[in-house]
């Protein structure tokens, strides 16, 4: 495939990781603790494991699988809100292909489809307004979840829906929205970060800027990074030389689709259809201000949460399990206590045991290898 | 005295609606009509005309192919019916011909058992129903019982079909998915990922450019050349359902090896890798129709590679990987970057990321 299998050349794979063991030798820090690079986007873990990123990387180097899979963070109660909209008798409830199978208290929407709710997989809200307008007696609902990546297309879905007139048509908005989740991690007093790999996709639509604050207040590296695995390695090699040089910048690896300004289009639409919460709920990580958007008064008639009577419950995580602490990069998935033993990809208690992209998941899956034996 | 002409007490029967009703399914003229016009008139079968409630065989004349019978059995609910490369019939005779097959029998006798929703058209009853003895005749089999039973509507999805086969296995072969050995070589015939990628993009998920066409083929043949050139042959799968990645977890659990595959060396159309790549879906996952994976010994790998290029059915036969003395019942990838990753079984279905 060309312009991508260009990016999985092994032979540039194997100069990059030379000239990343060259500079880490370089780096003081190394020879006392390991580095710790946290990939913040679940598209990067994908790539990660699937190509066997990490096992390539010398040992001095730590990949924290961060916050960044959206179907990873979504709390139990709003898997059950879901389940309660899908099992109205009139509704057609759509969704990405990964929410399926996350696990609510009672059951996963795969599950409700099973029990007869009429729960269907689309690859774009453009999908759902077309069941919309081909079932006029029906109540389509999408479920609007993603970071910045899938907001502008929701948004525009809203805006179509809108100029047709169609008025059976609603999203369940749990969009969130990464800036802030990076700054609570910051935050968090158990957290160790020496450098980000930053989302690429979202990066696509928000541009730079955001990320400033991350390198001139909080004094750490950020690079944007797209998701071939060259384009992780060369990400990782950038992280390094900024803290080789003692340097804190925003720097974009991914300029061949990232603009320093993001996509003003997109933008628009954002800020046309959505506003900010006070806050939102995450999974492991609790409630975190600003970080999601909920449907502006303009397109109420389009907002699931004011067309359907919502549980909106709130249900703790159980107790034993560590999500939030693999999230934030405290433990590794596999020093979880539930790993692989009662948190298993066939019976997930938790979402990063879901998703591919969740880090527990592709562990269990593509296993760990590292350079040096006995790490993983 | 003008004697009456003798007049045979039954002819096959004729449909003349357009489409099946319950009274097709009902046990009495209307149903033999269907079966008539519909099978027994494409099946054409001696061993069917009698319509007694089984086939018999002589058994004397099976034990001349071999000393043990295969027998296996599926059940085919493809949607959409009709997809490039093939329809439910087709898939129905090579499904079966191919689980045959890969326990190095040879296929004889197929049994159709069809599962009819009220309001399909009888047309493309008699167009799957002629798919299937097109293949069978191709495949080399005969289809020498049935059944078909009408349900209401909703009831099942337009038409299930379900197919066994008997086969009889050669007296000097064995092979067993239990049977592969370190240093031995796995081959598959050719592109994988083809079946999966038809039947998704069939069903209208994406709308492609140029549309992939389903492997569906039986592989009796190649597989008779394939142990010909190979008669050491530890053990044969089709990849079907859960693809290439299920048979190697299979393959390597049974047998108690590992097993290590090289991504740079997998086979897939860059039509299906590309699906794969915007679907978030990864090709050794999607099912074949066409395509066995096979563990061949180290000194007869290379005869059986060219054995099976040689075929119309595995012009692009490959060696993928090598078994190895590994973690027992790990399958273990070398990425085309250089890395490592373990191939594992799938959970459930598979599922598109998100972005």
């Amino acid at each position: 495939m060309k312009y991508v299998d260009e990016f999985r050349d092994r032979g540039k794979a194997d100069a990059l990781v030379a000239e990343i063991d060259k500079l880490v030798s370089t780096i003081d820090i190394a020879a006392r603790r390991p580095i710790h690079i946290m990939e913040v986007c679940g598209g990067h873990t994908h790539s990660i494991f699937r190509y066997g990123v990490e096992g390539m990387l010398p040992k001095e180097i730590q990949l924290i699988h961060g916050p960044g899979c959206p179907v990873c963070v979504l709390p139990m109660g709003r898997v059950d809100d879901c389940i309660a909209i899908a099992e109205h008798a009139n509704v057609i409830f759509t969704t990405f292909g990964d929410a399926m199978r996350v696990p609510g208290s009672r059951k996963s929407l795969s599950q409700a489809r099973a029990d007869g709710a009429d729960v269907r997989m689309v690859y774009s809200p453009m999908d759902a307004l077309t069941l919309a307008r081909n079932n006029p007696d029906r109540e389509v609902v999408f479920f609007g979840l993603g970071f910045e990546t899938t907001m502008p297309s929701t948004a525009l879905t809203v805006l179509q829906a809108e100029s047709e007139g169609i008025a059976n048509f609603s999203v369940f908005c749990n969009h969130i929205t990464i800036v802030p989740t990076i700054k609570a991690i910051l935050d968090s007093p158990d957290v160790h970060i020496d450098g980000f790999l930053g989302p690429g996709h979202v990066s696509m639509v928000i541009g730079t800027a955001p990320y400033e604050f991350i390198a001139q207040y909080y004094r750490k590296p950020l690079v944007v990074a797209g998701f071939e695995p060259l384009d992780v390695l060369q990400s990782i090699w950038m992280v390094l030389k900024q803290i080789r040089e003692q340097r804190a910048d925003v720097e974009n690896q991914y300029a061949r689709v990232v603009q320093g300004t993001g996509n003003v289009a997109a933008l628009q639409a954002i800020s046309r259809v959505y506003e900010l919460r006070p806050f939102f709920e995450w999974r492991g990580l609790g409630s975190i201000d600003h970080s999601g958007v909920r449907i502006r008064d303009e397109y109420a008639r389009f907002d699931t949460e004011r067309k359907f009577a919502i549980p909106n419950v709130r249900i703790a995580d159980p107790k034993s399990c560590q999500c939030g602490e693999v999230l934030k990069g405290v433990i590794k998935p596999w020093q979880c206590k539930l790993f692989g033993s009662a948190c298993t990809p066939e019976t997930p208690l938790g979402a990063l045991m879901v998703s591919s992209e969740g880090a527990c998941a592709a562990y269990h899956q593509y296993g760990g290898f590292k350079k040096q034996a006995g790490a993983a | 005295m003008n004697e009456m002409p003798f007049r045979r007490a039954r002819s096959l029967g004729k449909v003349n609606v357009p489409a099946v009703t319950l009274a097709h399914g009902g046990g009495g003229r209307a149903m033999k009509d269907l079966i008539d016009d519909v099978f027994i008139v494409a099946f054409d079968s001696s061993f069917l005309a009698p319509l007694e409630d089984q086939a018999r065989f002589d058994l004397a004349e099976l034990a001349v192919y071999g000393d043990r019978l295969a027998f296996t059995t599926d059940s085919y609910v493809v949607d959409p019916l009709f997809f490039p490369g093939g329809d439910i019939g087709k898939l129905a005779v090579c499904g079966t011909v191919n689980d045959l097959a890969v326990g190095g029998a040879i296929p004889l006798y197929l049994s159709c058992a069809a599962i009819v929703e009220e309001g399909v058209s009888i047309d493309m009853l008699r167009r799957i129903a002629r798919s299937m003895a097109e293949t069978a005749k191709g495949a080399g089999v005969r289809i020498v019982t049935g059944d078909t039973k009408v349900v209401h509507k909703g009831a099942c999805d337009k038409l299930f079909i379900t197919t066994s086969g008997v086969g009889i296995i050669r007296e000097d072969i064995r092979l067993g998915v239990d049977l592969a050995h370190p240093g031995d070589a796995v081959l598959v015939n050719g592109l994988f990922g083809d079946h999966g990628a038809a039947i998704l993009e069939a069903r209208g998920e994406m709308a492609l450019e140029t549309p992939i066409a389903s492997d569906c083929a039986p592989l009796h043949d190649l597989i008779a050349t394939l142990l010909a050139a190979a008669p050491g042959a530890r053990c044969l799968r089709d990849a079907t359902r859960g693809g290439v990645a299920t048979v190697l977890n299979e393959i390597a659990e049974a047998s108690d090896v590992g097993i290590e595959i090289d991504e740079e060396h997998l086979p897939v159309r860059e039509e299906v890798r590309g699906f794969c790549e915007i679907l978030g879906l990864d090709p050794l996952y999607l099912a074949n129709e066409g395509k066995i994976v096979a563990v061949i010994p180290p000194e007869e790998s290379e005869a059986a590679l060219a054995a099976m290029r040689a075929h119309h059915l595995g012009e692009r036969a490959t060696i993928i990987g090598w078994i190895t003395d590994g973690e027992p019942g790990r399958v273990v990838m070398r990425t085309v970057l250089g890395g490592q990753r373990i191939v594992d079984m799938l959970v459930g279905e598979q599922l598109p990321r998100i972005c």
